[in-house]
């Protein structure tokens, strides 16, 4: 689904090279988990894969289902398929959260050539898919973040893929902020969009949040580059050992 | 009546392209009395003060430049779906075919061209009366302009809660007219009424509003100045606020070469409650001027200046707004933002924001901004699928918001936010 080969990222205001060959490949109907130190390049990864400007390509290539991702603007990458839950969802006062989700999901669908949801469908399915993350009409009324806590932000994150079906997620510290509860029940939302269709890249500190949203792989970033891959036994690892011990396995 | 040369040059030739209208006693002594105060004041000029950031030149010149009639057939007309009763202007001149019968429980209108023959009217007390008042500090010679030559407008007598709004539709059918409307709204003490307007007017439109608002009544004022390109306007409101008063004024003004609202505000009684809001959107040619003076002169009363500016294209946007409380006017509580979202480098938003303050217990509080667009909002939306000029048109919205809120009526509101959205998705086509 998703191919990474050799990618070389440079952030483009400090003039500074922070992805140095990043190999990853994540095949359909599987959960992949990056973990890592701060610093280590998780989330540029993601936003380079989403095509967040200020990040530079020097060399490498991204694909999703074979199809160039980096040559895309963001919101082409998001109609062929790809969805980041942001670690720090943006609050857009004045703006209804069903206007900006309906104009979402009608956006990427007349990209595809798909034809329109009509209001009424849209309604119908939208409050469907917020009960089930209890996200209540408010939530929905109101402008997209403001004033949203922590966990309802994340919670209309996930909404958000819910409605809006892409084949491909990154999720990026999507437990930062999260109460237990709350953890519980964004990845109950993310467990069941689970398909064979679909894959999940999962970018976290913790193995908490792998308790409940179980990867089949996990790798470890550290200074730009993936430098160990495992099993979920990886995760438990790193929770009880630290870095240090990959690190100094890997130098 | 030392003027400058240049002024009173300026002033002679547009005196002497016009004549007193005829009237009755009230009416005439009126008129002559806000006559010499232009011939005092002389008119605008670049030297002026107030008109540093706007060039009044084509307001006051003799004739209204040309200005080519836009057809919005594919759009509808402000406040069409609302129930309301509707009085036409066109170029400037009420009509009586195309307007409501004047009558509405709760309301007594009159056309000031009917009441100005008359001897006696009740309007006497308050034509030109509150336009002097605004007069000082800061001169207002347009105003006075209009006082004294205004053939038409309305005079509304609000002695209860009509059942729907009154609505004033401008339309402008001539390339070269110059409108001038005049119109007095009175509210009796506890009524209520709900004022809307819209249409480009004329070539030239100079308007003047005089509201006086009695104790615990309230006024709601909403207009749209339209998507006619090339029209100019420079308007007045004066309002003068009893006890435990509202008035709420709300503009949105897209397109035209050339507009000035200016609002002078009152508050006389103590616990009044004034807000004026605006939202602009201009691309090119455009110039747009809020010019605001709100003097607090009672106890505890509210005012709010809530300003947003749109540009793009080399648009400007002009902001004065002025907090004055006086003396002995504890308890206020002002506010003031005025702010611009510039989508390129070559627009420009000129903003003067002024607090003048003589009492020891009152909160103000004001700013000013000028900025681009968020980035990072625009890339979390297009990180949804939504193309960047759709995501850029819902930032714009998102920015108008603050001043559009100000609206009270949810379905005026939502009137209001369906034509800008309307506006923003014809402009992308």
């Amino acid at each position: 689904m998703l191919e990474i080969k050799n990618l070389h990222v440079d952030l483009e205001e400090e003039d500074k090279t922070i992805l140095k060959g990043v190999n990853l490949t994540v095949e359909a109907g599987t959960v992949h988990a990056i973990m890592g130190p701060n610093g280590s390049g998780k989330s540029t990864l993601s936003y380079v894969l989403s095509g967040r400007d200020g990040y530079t390509v020097t060399d490498g290539s991204a694909t999703l289902a074979g199809v160039d991702l980096l040559d895309m603007e963001p919101e082409e990458r998001a109609a062929a398929g790809l969805f980041l839950a942001f670690q720090y969802p943006v609050e857009i006062p004045g703006v209804g959260n069903m206007t900006f989700l309906r104009t979402a999901v009608n956006a990427q669908r007349k990209a595809r050539g798909e034809e329109e949801m009509s209001a009424a469908e849209f309604l119908k399915v939208v409050r469907e898919k917020a009960k089930t993350l209890q996200i209540d009409a408010d939530m929905l009324k109101r402008p997209v973040n403001v004033g949203f806590s922590g966990g309802e932000k994340k919670r209309n994150e996930i909404l958000q893929m819910a409605m809006l079906e892409p084949k491909m997620c990154i999720l990026d510290e999507t437990d930062s902020g999260l109460d237990v509860d709350a953890m519980k029940l964004v990845s109950d939302g993310v467990n069941a969009l689970r398909d064979a269709g679909r894959a999940f890249l999962v970018i976290t500190h913790y193995q908490r949040l792998l308790d409940h949203i179980k990867p089949d792989v996990v790798h470890i970033m550290y200074d730009g580059r993936i430098i160990k891959t495992g099993g979920p036994e990886l995760a438990l690892e790193v929770e009880q050992n630290g870095y240090a011990d990959i690190l100094a396995e890997v130098a | 009546m030392a003027q400058p040369q240049a002024k009173q040059t300026t002033l002679e030739a547009r005196l002497g392209a016009m004549a007193l209208p005829e009237g009755g006693l009230w009416a005439t002594a009126a008129r002559e009395a806000a006559l010499t105060r232009v011939q005092v004041m002389g008119l605008p000029d670049r030297r002026d003060e107030y008109w540093k950031f706007t060039r009044p030149e084509s307001l006051v010149q003799v004739e209204a430049p040309h200005a080519a009639l836009f057809l919005n057939d594919d759009e509808p007309d402000s406040f069409a779906d609302v129930d309301r009763l509707k009085l036409v202007f066109v170029d400037g001149v009420f009509d009586a075919e195309a307007s409501d019968d004047l009558t509405l429980e709760g309301v007594r209108i009159d056309r000031l061209g009917m009441a100005t023959k008359s001897d006696i009217h009740w309007a006497r007390d308050l034509y030109g009366v509150l336009e002097e008042k605004g007069q000082t500090p800061v001169a207002r010679p347009l105003a006075a302009l209009n006082t004294a030559y205004a053939t038409d407008g309305v005079l509304i007598h609000v002695t209860g809660r009509p059942s729907k709004p009154i609505n004033l539709v401008y339309v402008h059918k001539s390339e070269v007219s110059d409108a001038i409307l005049h119109h007095v709204i009175k509210l009796d003490p506890e009524t209520e009424v709900t004022l809307l307007e819209n249409g480009p007017a004329a070539a030239r439109f100079n308007k003047v509003m005089e509201v006086d608002v009695a104790e615990g009544a309230r006024f709601h004022h909403i207009r749209t100045q339209g998507r006619d390109h090339e029209r100019r306007a420079a308007t007045h409101i004066f309002a003068r606020l009893g006890a435990q008063s509202l008035f709420k004024s709300f503009t949105l003004t897209a397109n035209g070469v050339m507009t000035r609202n200016e609002c002078v505000i009152e508050l006389l009684g103590d616990d009044a409650v004034a807000h004026v809001a605006g939202a602009a959107m201009g691309d090119g040619d455009f110039h747009q001027d809020d010019t605001v003076f709100v003097t607090h002169d009672a106890q505890r009363c509210e005012s709010r200046q809530v300003f947003k500016k749109v540009l793009r294209n080399g648009a400007t946007g002009v902001f004065q707004g002025k907090i004055l409380v006086k003396p002995g006017a504890q308890k206020t509580d002002g506010y003031q933002i005025s702010q611009a979202l510039l989508l390129d480098e070559d627009s420009q938003f000129l903003a003067k924001p002024e607090l003048e303050i003589y009492a020891d217990d009152v909160a103000c509080s004001h700013g000013s901004t000028s900025g681009a667009i968020d980035e990072d909002a625009l890339y979390y939306l297009r990180a949804r699928g939504i193309p960047r000029t759709i995501a850029t048109d819902l930032l714009t919205l998102s920015f108008l918001a603050e001043a559009v809120e100000e609206i009270e009526d949810e379905g005026l509101r939502e009137d209001i936010n369906s034509q800008l959205a309307a506006w923003l998705e014809r402009r992308r086509r």
